[in-house]
């Protein structure tokens, strides 16, 4: 078996909302495959798919070669889960649902457990009240963390973590990698994505938009060009794969695709380089890129500043 | 403190700085309650209305209303449980019927008011943002007071109104007197809720205090026959009966009422003024850092445990109560045409005190059913907050995690009836199995009701609760029916009217097998229904 998860065109509308419209998603065995999107893009819709706790409209969903629906506790076996928003019981102990989720799993490596639990700072004695956000997320990491499971679903887990707390949860993930479980994070965090994940899918309204690995991703997007020529640019404008171009005298700034990036180095040396840097896209930029396509359907498509607006909420 | 250099601008009434912002925060504490308390008032102000109508029925004679007079007089444990009865009128006989128990109610709906905008709200950190804001720092517990205050007049005015026709001076009085209850407990419930960290914790404090203060009543009330006892005046529960509605009102007892509230009152500001936003008093004990449970079974009981317990305790004491009072209750029900026409409606054409003891298990069957209701709805609960989902996400099916909840609703119940019965045995002291068995019989209609909880759930878990006004309605329904003389095919509606109402009546087992029958079916149709579902929440 060489995938852990194989979704194709996975369908689901709560009444007339269409959260999934024929999502794919492949991840790979023992890999860290980053899922992205803006907020309902349906990423929490799928991870639910995912567990059976949602039967799908149409589309077809495998995990570790199972049924998510039908051998759901089979497949729980081998899943650790960590939900967006985490509750706990009031008066429960963080201890208490730690074990009780380890014992539900088959067991809990008890020295994994305390290693954890002595890394994310977490006090198990506390009553599921008294936590906050962060605490409570951390419950739910060192349970899922703890378990001798091949596949990890993450749903935004490191929302409410501080960064010190964050890099333990990094530092973790890397372990798991490492131990050649699989991980399906979903995250706002780029950075985040950026350093774990070995491939991303990027969603929107419930369709896949972009997967594949940082590097394919980036192959198909442009490059940031900055430049102070000899003299004012020529002929830049015309060339294809150019955008947002902006000039100011000699210094000239503008956005290439991949294709076209030779063609304007040559026009840019052609007038003479007196300094020049160039940036690889960065996943916020990609990711913006699509989400902003909200903003330049419905709107007339020319001020960056308004997709901006469009993307930021 | 100094004079602001700037004076402020011209206004016709000078709000006081801690004050600021209770205008606003109150009338939004009567806009989210506009459901919950024109409720609470209804519910005490027509069982108070109802009472005389239903009591010219049963006592419509001078010589009835004396007769009665001398039992209760003659009667502890009659006195224990509903009070003394100070005077011969139907005004008296109203006060003293319903008085305790209207009064008990205007109490439970002050303490829930006041904690459910206190504590509730700096708990689930709703009151962090609002006193963030241009807020007085004594602004909440002011309007979470006023707000309970304009639930107690509404009560007291809607009862001296609606009793005026019998004497104005009584309905005032009685009238008063349950809001003056309503609002003493409501300000006992400032004071907790400074106390616990959790609300719950805060209404379970003040249950507590609600329970211990009628215990209190019953034992002095039982001990005297006029409420003098020192007993009854340490529980506001006791000073109702003390202002003597419709017996020559001792009006300085209301006095009694604002002096509590205002010691209260003020005792809350204090403690308030002294804690920081979210603090409390009690602290939250830790817990263990490692634990047993390792089941959906053993978490569903650990989640349970504690209604479990609060039930089982209510049900023996209410069946050690029932029992014990059944010989005096046949007595004066004997010398009561009318009331024997009611036990016979409910209790069957039994010997007066065997209708008494079947009317009482029929009660506390249709009572048990609300258990079995909340805990089913529990794991609607579980679902809807999230905390479901975790668990279905590990090896967990979805019919092994219900089972632990259902465990609880069904035999649960039967426990409840159980001990029910051992209480009434205790009580009574004869008659165990016949007393037992008049319990359990009773079960199928609980079951019945509890699986169409689990129907509702199953394959409509947004209505769920309209379970809770299935179980509402058998209840008011056996409760108010036969008083009401309601018509037969009413009543039918109910399961439990088609159970047999032992003891003393024969067994039928067709309508018990049927009912459980029907119990099964729709709890199997209910887990049918949820195995298919999405999950919610």
């Amino acid at each position: 078996m060489t995938t852990a998860i194989t979704v194709t065109g996975l369908r689901k509308s709560f009444g007339r909302t269409r959260a999934l419209d024929g999502l794919d998603l492949t991840v790979r065995t023992g890999e860290v495959h980053g899922f992205l999107g803006p907020n309902g893009a349906g990423k929490s819709t799928t991870l639910r798919v995912l567990l059976g706790l949602l039967r799908a409209d149409s589309g077809s969903a495998r995990v570790l070669d199972l049924d998510p629906w039908r051998d759901a506790v089979r497949a729980h076996r081998r899943i650790g889960y960590v939900p967006g928003d985490v509750a706990l019981w009031r008066d429960l102990s963080g201890g208490e649902v730690i074990d009780l989720y380890g014992r539900l799993r088959g067991g809990l490596d008890t020295r994994r457990r305390a290693d954890l639990i002595e890394r994310f700072a977490l006090d198990p004695t506390r009553r599921g009240h008294t936590y906050s956000k962060g605490n409570r997320q951390k419950v739910a990491l060192v349970a899922a963390f703890a378990s001798d499971v091949d596949l990890l679903l993450l749903d935004e887990p490191t929302s409410g973590l501080d960064p010190l707390m964050e890099e333990v949860f990094r530092h973790c993930v890397r372990e798991e990698r490492d131990r050649g479980r699989t991980v399906l994070l979903s995250s706002h965090l780029l950075s985040e994505v950026e350093e774990l994940c070995d491939r991303v899918s990027i969603v929107r309204a419930g369709r896949t938009v972009e997967s594949g690995t940082l590097t394919e991703l980036r192959h198909l997007t442009r490059t940031s060009v900055t430049a102070e020529l000899a003299g004012p640019p020529q002929g830049l404008d015309l060339l294809p794969g150019i955008h947002d171009l902006d000039v100011r005298g000699d210094r000239v700034r503008f956005q290439v695709d991949a294709a076209g990036l030779g063609a304007a180095l040559r026009a840019l040396t052609a007038t003479g380089v007196r300094s020049l840097t160039s940036t690889p896209p960065t996943l916020e930029e990609l990711f913006l890129r699509h989400y902003r396509q909200d903003g330049t359907d419905t709107g007339t498509g020319t001020g960056t500043g308004d997709d901006r607006t469009a993307a930021a909420r | 403190m100094t004079a602001p250099a700037v004076p402020a601008a011209p206004r016709a009434i000078r709000v006081p700085r801690q004050l600021v912002g209770t205008g606003t925060l109150l009338r939004f504490a009567l806009r989210r309650d506009r459901l919950f308390l024109p409720a609470w008032v209804a519910v005490p102000a027509l069982i108070v209305l109802a009472t005389p109508g239903a009591l010219d029925g049963l006592y419509g004679t001078a010589s009835a209303r004396a007769s009665l007079f001398h039992q209760v007089a003659a009667n502890p444990s009659f006195r224990a449980l509903i009070g003394p009865l100070h005077g011969t009128s139907t005004g008296a006989l109203t006060a003293w019927r319903v008085g305790v128990y209207a009064a008990a109610l205007a109490a439970a709906a002050g303490l829930l008011v006041v904690v459910r905008h206190t504590r509730d709200e700096e708990e689930s950190g709703r009151q962090e943002l609002i006193s963030s804001g241009a807020v007085g720092r004594r602004a909440a517990l002011t309007s979470a007071l006023l707000t309970a205050l304009v639930a107690d007049a509404a009560l007291a005015l809607l009862v001296t109104a609606g009793l005026a026709a019998r004497g104005v001076a009584g309905a005032l009085a009685l009238g008063l007197g349950l809001g003056a209850t309503g609002l003493v407990f409501g300000s006992a419930a400032a004071v907790v809720a400074q106390l616990t960290e959790s609300a719950r914790a805060a209404r379970g404090l003040t249950a507590a205090l609600l329970g211990a203060a009628f215990a209190l009543r019953a034992a002095g009330d039982a001990t005297t026959p006029d409420g003098s006892s020192a007993a009854t005046w340490l529980s506001p529960l006791g000073w109702l009966e003390n202002l003597r509605p419709y017996a020559r009102e001792r009006w300085w007892v209301l006095g009694l009422f604002a002096a509590a509230v205002a010691v209260q009152t003020a005792a809350a500001y204090a403690l308030a003024g002294r804690r920081d936003l979210g603090a409390s008093f009690l602290p939250t004990r830790p817990g263990p850092a490692a634990g047993r449970l390792g089941t959906a079974g053993a978490l569903a009981g650990r989640l349970h445990r504690g209604s479990l317990l609060g039930w089982s305790a209510a049900f023996l004491a209410a069946g050690i109560v029932y029992g014990s009072l059944t010989d005096s209750v046949a007595g004066i029900v004997q010398d009561s045409a009318g009331a024997r026409a009611i036990f016979r409606r409910t209790g069957g054409p039994a010997a007066p005190a065997d209708a008494f003891l079947a009317s009482m298990t029929g009660m506390l069957a249709m009572l048990a059913a609300l258990f079995a209701v909340a805990s089913v709805l529990r794991a609607h609960t579980e679902e809807t907050s999230g905390r479901a989902e975790p668990l279905l996400a590990a090896p967990l099916g979805r019919l092994r995690w219900a089972a632990g909840h259902l465990t609880v609703a069904f035999a649960g119940s039967a426990l409840l009836m159980v001990v029910a019965g051992l209480g009434l045995t205790a009580g009574y002291g004869a008659r165990p199995a016949a007393l037992l068995g008049a319990c359990l019989v009773r079960l199928p209609a609980v079951w019945a009701v509890g699986g169409l909880a689990v129907l509702l759930y199953g394959w409509a878990p947004r209505y769920a609760r309209v379970a809770w006004a299935v179980a509402l309605a058998a209840l008011l329904t056996g409760w108010v029916g036969p008083a009401l003389d309601a018509p037969r095919a009413v009543l039918d509606l109910s399961p439990f009217t088609h159970l047999p109402p032992l003891p003393g009546a024969p067994v039928q087992w067709p309508p018990v097998l049927a009912l459980t029958a029907l119990a099964a079916l729709l709890t199997g149709a209910g887990l049918v229904g949820l195995r298919r579902r999405d999950l919610t929440g």
